[in-house]
């Protein structure tokens, strides 16, 4: 890589790395797994002259299980998501996004941190955390805050996060019994972005009535979109083709997806209403199971 | 099972040895261009063009200039000071190294900036400010053909229009006899998509110009290093670089298949500001140069025509073809061959009447039109005469196994001359074909999948029984820049009876230094680890013609064999003195001579050797070396029978490569791990084009693919389990009877897979796609047709 001269930093505490990015503000970027960064500065569409590598920082990188709370620290790799015990016990979803992430190499780098602050729709967990609800916990001078993950993606690269700010962990509420999820991507080649990508998680009581949905949606839309319509359609319903047949409908003509090289935007929609309808099928075998 | 003459001591031909060149590469110690670091060496990057048709206004260098680390950026108009701003290529067109003044196509050259460090030369790349006056790009060659059109190339003095060269084989009157009289004729547009080759190691050299001395070092990633010392000789003769003056070598290399033959402007330019400033200049492209503007491959728009009876006789094919060759002519053909060899599109079929022509035309893209992993254009002519074959048996309704059956050239029929001219050494296609459908199950899949589109489920089966032409070839016929398309050997045994072997070719990968041992090691009975391999040093190699078109086999193979052989008869004559017996009463056994009936009287290749220093006749030349430049009888013509089975998800277009057969005749094999290896590799490169790879271009001649992000190179992910196969039938006219084997399965492979997607689809009215065949282009495909969601 041949990118432009930057000055490396690679504080030991939390405190020292905010104090970093307040002191050189906008001149300074975060290095994490570096899997988007690194890229960037190579083809110079990057230039930030102060790295920051939080990698040294102790206490970024946990998954457990506090007061019905799953958390899961910002520094945590990919790899450490696909195969941790606590995570397959309550969301089958992360073994389906982690396997359709990049590649083992880069699994073994990039953290689910980085994946969410980066702010591109394109990304695979920022659907996942919407079908889940989670919230995400930023600390900086002032401390930590929560936000709601509705509240986190506000654009192209841009999100909830404020100068100074460091993305520090991701709380999902532990799911009650009767809930199942599921995720799915079409992509070109293996490491490609989603061509459309659709993550689902639901909550069904014992007569099959579904009591919660959360649909999140991947590069179909400029951010990361929740399907709310698609959730309402099945929220105190039973799944039924009808049900889902509507949930997939609404989906597909909500999002907004681009056409490129991996599709029209009519095919992606269509691949959206596919997808949905694969993944509510899934999530709902893994709640009789 | 291959019979092997040579005990596994001796490891000649037949046997699985393990590659020697392995050693070094799988301890990282491969010794790469870029590893080479010279004292005062200079660091070249260069600054390109982002409009694909412009002219240049003015270039400021004084922001590059002042970057730390910079200390030179030439530009056209320095070069044109010593005449070095322009430069043949391979195909005796001419091609800017720097421009003056126009600009031809998006990511060519316009400036090079010299800096003591790799990270220096970069910045001031990005500082050199250049103004352009954006001009409309021609980008469809089509229109590039209409009389109405500008002419794009204004500098050759006369131009009128925009068509390079036509070019025609075959018999045109006779061809449009049997189409206007033939009971079934079939037409298909199609397009084999410009893409690239993508080794994994990129271009580049390092050019040491010794002002005391007046002699240049060219490190550089050469397929062919010889026919490029001719070539700079050619082109810096007149500032006193003749050519015993330049030494090309050719290191390690990461892949070539055709992008590492041509000569890029990069090159010049480091020889160039080498010679200038009098200090080595390295110069690496990085992954987005590569891929944006080294030569490009294929890029051939076909209309395809085959006329048969109802019954499925093949009567006759007619071929027309438009080839964008992008700005310039760079593709690397034979002289006399500007199309290639694309006339080998009669295929494996035994009719006698055809006509193939083609027109090449310049558009505002990447020069090149480099045969990939392919001898010249086959790739597309096979393509052609596969898809054309189903498209047949689909139009009469005949299984497309059987029809092709019915119409293979016969066994006994070979030698077997060809309606365009070629003669096919050997073969035996339905062995070949017959073997391939006993080991996919053909007639369990074909009732497999009745059942399923019963059911509406999409499967596919997809054939393509091909013939190769390669090993390029006899003098008469084949010559790059009038220098003949032999090949070389020399091979000298030291006293001790172990070997050097130097030869005219490069391995870029396909395991010379262990294939040219063994076939020495069959010829010698010479153990082949005690024969070492040297390639791609022009001052101590014999002149070639390099590695590509699966030719290193068929001619730079024969030369080691029959230089071999020389040694092997002046062996004889030792053995006879030694043994005091008439060379007439030996016999050869592979390391030995003996005597007839008496095989206790005996000498080793060793013992020989040593007596050709230290014991021989009187009147015997001492020492025991021997080189051969081998001039080929005629070509070989390898063949392949392959099955593909597809499963599709009628709801995504999603394409699932379930099974893949491949049968090779590659004559007589050398090593058949390596022959496995390299089948492995090329039916990779062949999934490649037909459902991943093309350069995209936009109407103003933006690439829409320039990085590897959306140039989809396909990964062992995407590669199915590849299940292979032989036949042999040996080359008759080759000393070994090897034909080659390095690109039948990338020439083989696209139309099997097309031709199981297409018959899956076929249900549907789909007659055609144009690969690559993607999930979203068979949604669509289905969509037009009306039968999504049905």
């Amino acid at each position: 890589m041949i990118a432009q001269s930057f000055q490396y930093a690679s504080p030991g505490t939390l405190a020292e790395a905010i104090s970093m990015l307040d002191k050189y503000g906008e001149d300074a970027k975060v290095l994490s797994g570096g899997h988007s960064l690194i890229p960037m500065m190579k083809l110079r569409f990057a230039n930030p002259e102060w790295l920051i590598d939080i990698n040294g920082i102790p206490n970024l990188a946990h998954i457990k299980e506090e007061g019905g709370v799953i958390k899961i620290g910002a520094l945590t790799r990919e790899a450490e998501i696909e195969h941790s015990d606590l995570l397959k016990k309550y969301f089958p979803i992360f073994a389906d996004v982690t396997k359709l992430i990049a590649d083992p190499q880069v699994r073994n780098r990039g953290t689910v941190g980085g994946n969410l602050a980066h702010g591109d729709a394109a990304n695979d967990h920022p659907a996942v955390m919407l079908a889940l609800n989670a919230t995400i916990v930023a600390t900086g001078s002032n401390g930590e805050r929560s936000i709601a993950i509705d509240e986190f993606f506000h654009g192209f690269y841009m999100t909830a996060l404020e100068h100074g700010e460091i993305l520090t962990e991701i709380q999902i509420p532990e799911p009650p019994a009767g809930t199942g999820s599921a995720y799915h991507k079409l992509e070109r080649k293996v490491g490609d972005y989603a061509t459309a990508g659709v993550a689902v998680q639901l909550t069904l009581d014992s007569k099959g009535v579904c009591t919660a949905a959360g649909f999140g949606l991947t590069n179909v839309n400029p951010v990361p979109l929740r399907a709310s319509r698609s959730e309402k359609a099945l929220v105190g319903k039973s799944i039924t083709d009808e049900t889902i047949a509507e949930a997939a409908k609404y989906a597909s003509e909500d999002c907004s997806p681009s056409s490129d090289l991996r599709g029209s935007e009519e095919y992606k929609r269509a691949m959206v209403a596919v997808l949905v309808k694969r993944m509510i099928h899934k999530a709902v075998e893994r709640i009789s199971k | 099972m291959i019979q092997c003459k040579t005990s596994k001591a001796i490891s000649g031909m037949g046997h699985s040895m393990k590659r020697k060149e392995d050693i070094r590469f799988i301890q990282g110690r491969g010794h790469y261009v870029d590893d080479i670091k010279l004292d005062g060496m200079l660091y070249m990057d260069i600054t390109r063009s982002p409009y694909a048709y412009a002219k240049i206004k003015n270039i400021d260098i004084s922001e590059a200039m002042k970057v730390p680390g910079v200390v030179a950026v030439i530009t056209g108009k320095d070069l044109e000071k010593y005449n070095l701003h322009w430069m043949p290529t391979i195909m005796s067109d001419t091609q800017m190294v720097l421009p003056t003044d126009t600009v031809m196509y998006q990511a060519q050259e316009v400036a090079a900036v010299i800096a003591t460090s790799r990270y220096a030369a970069r910045d001031g790349r990005e500082a050199v400010k250049v103004e352009y006056e954006p001009m409309q790009a021609l980008v469809d060659p089509f229109k590039a053909m209409d009389p109405s059109s500008p002419v794009l190339r204004t500098d050759k003095p006369g131009k009128t229009d925009n068509h390079i060269w036509h070019w025609e084989a075959g018999d045109k009157a006779k061809t449009e006899k049997v189409f206007s009289e033939a009971a079934v004729v079939v037409k298909e547009q199609m397009h084999i998509p410009r893409i690239h080759v993508s080794s994994i190691e990129t271009c580049g050299c390092v050019a040491d110009y010794d002002k005391i001395n007046n002699h240049l070092t060219m490190y550089m990633t050469t397929q062919a290093p010889h026919v490029l010392r001719t070539v700079f000789a050619l082109v810096a003769g007149h500032v006193g670089l003749t050519e015993e003056k330049i030494r090309v070598v050719s290191p390690d290399i990461g892949g070539g298949f055709g992008g590492k033959v041509p000569v890029y402007p990069g090159y010049v330019i480091a020889i160039a500001v080498s010679f200038l400033v009098g200090k080595p200049v390295k110069w690496i492209e990085d992954r987005s140069e590569n891929l944006q503007a080294d030569s490009f491959a294929r890029d051939y728009h076909i209309t395809a025509e085959m006329a048969g009876t109802k019954e499925g006789k093949i009567l006759a094919t007619r071929f027309k073809v438009l080839a964008d060759h992008g700005y310039t002519d760079a593709a690397a053909n034979p002289s006399k061959y500007p199309a290639g060899l694309f006339s080998i599109a009669t295929g494996s079929y035994d009719y006698g009447t055809a006509f193939v022509e083609a027109d090449a035309v310049y558009t505002n893209k990447p020069p090149g039109g480099v045969a990939y992993r392919c001898s010249f254009r086959v790739t597309e002519a096979v393509h052609a005469i596969e898809r054309m074959t189903d498209r047949y048996a689909l139009e009469i309704g005949k299984d497309p196994a059987q029809l092709r059956m019915d119409n293979f050239i016969k066994k006994e029929d070979f030698p077997w001359h060809s309606p365009t001219g070629w003669i096919y050494d050997s073969g035996d296609y339905h062995a070949g074909l017959q073997k391939a459908m006993d080991v996919v199950g053909y007639a369990d899949l074909r009732k497999e999948q009745v059942e399923k589109r019963a059911k509406g489920e999409l499967m596919g089966i997809g054939i393509s029984t091909f013939t190769e032409i390669v090993g390029a070839g006899p003098s008469k016929d084949f010559d790059i820049l009038g220098i003949k398309m032999f090949d070389s050997a020399e091979i000298r045994v030291h006293p001790t009876g172990k070997a050097i072997a130097r030869f005219g070719t490069k391995s870029q990968g396909q395991g010379h230094e262990t294939t040219y041992a063994q076939i020495i090691a069959e010829e010698l009975g010479i153990p082949a680890e005690n024969i070492q391999v040297e390639e791609g040093d022009t001052d101590t190699a014999p002149y070639g013609l390099g590695t590509y078109a699966s030719r290193s086999t068929p001619t730079a193979g024969a030369a080691a064999a029959v230089a071999a052989r020389k040694l092997r008869d002046k062996a004889r004559k030792i053995a006879a003195y030694l043994l005091e017996v008439s060379e007439d009463d030996l016999e050869w056994e592979p390391g030995k001579f003996f005597v007839k009936g008496a095989p206790e009287k005996v000498k080793t290749i060793q013992e020989l050797v040593f007596a050709a220093y230290t014991n021989f006749p009187q009147g015997m030349e001492a020492g025991f070396e021997a080189t051969h430049y081998y001039d080929p009888p005629n070509l070989t013509f390898p063949s392949g029978a392959y099955i593909c089975v597809v499963d599709i998800d009628k709801e995504t277009g999603g394409i699932h490569v379930r099974r893949f057969v491949a049968i090779d005749d590659c004559g007589h094999i050398i090593n058949p791990m390596i022959v496995q290896g390299q089948v492995h590799g090329g039916l990779t490169q062949g999934i490649a084009p037909a459902m991943y790879e093309e350069l995209i271009y936009d109407e103003a001649g933006n690439i829409l693919n320039g990085t590897l992000m959306d140039y989809l190179v396909p990964t062992a992910v995407e590669s199915p389990k590849w299940e292979t196969g032989h036949v042999v039938t040996p080359s008759p006219h080759h000393p070994i009877g090897a034909k080659g084997v390095g690109e039948s399965p990338t020439v083989g492979s696209p139309p099997a897979i097309a031709n199981a997607i297409i018959d899956a689809l076929s249900p549907f009215g789909i007659t055609h796609l144009d690969i690559p065949i993607t999930p979203f282009k068979v949604w669509k495909a289905l969509k037009e047709k009306g039968a999504y969601g049905k």
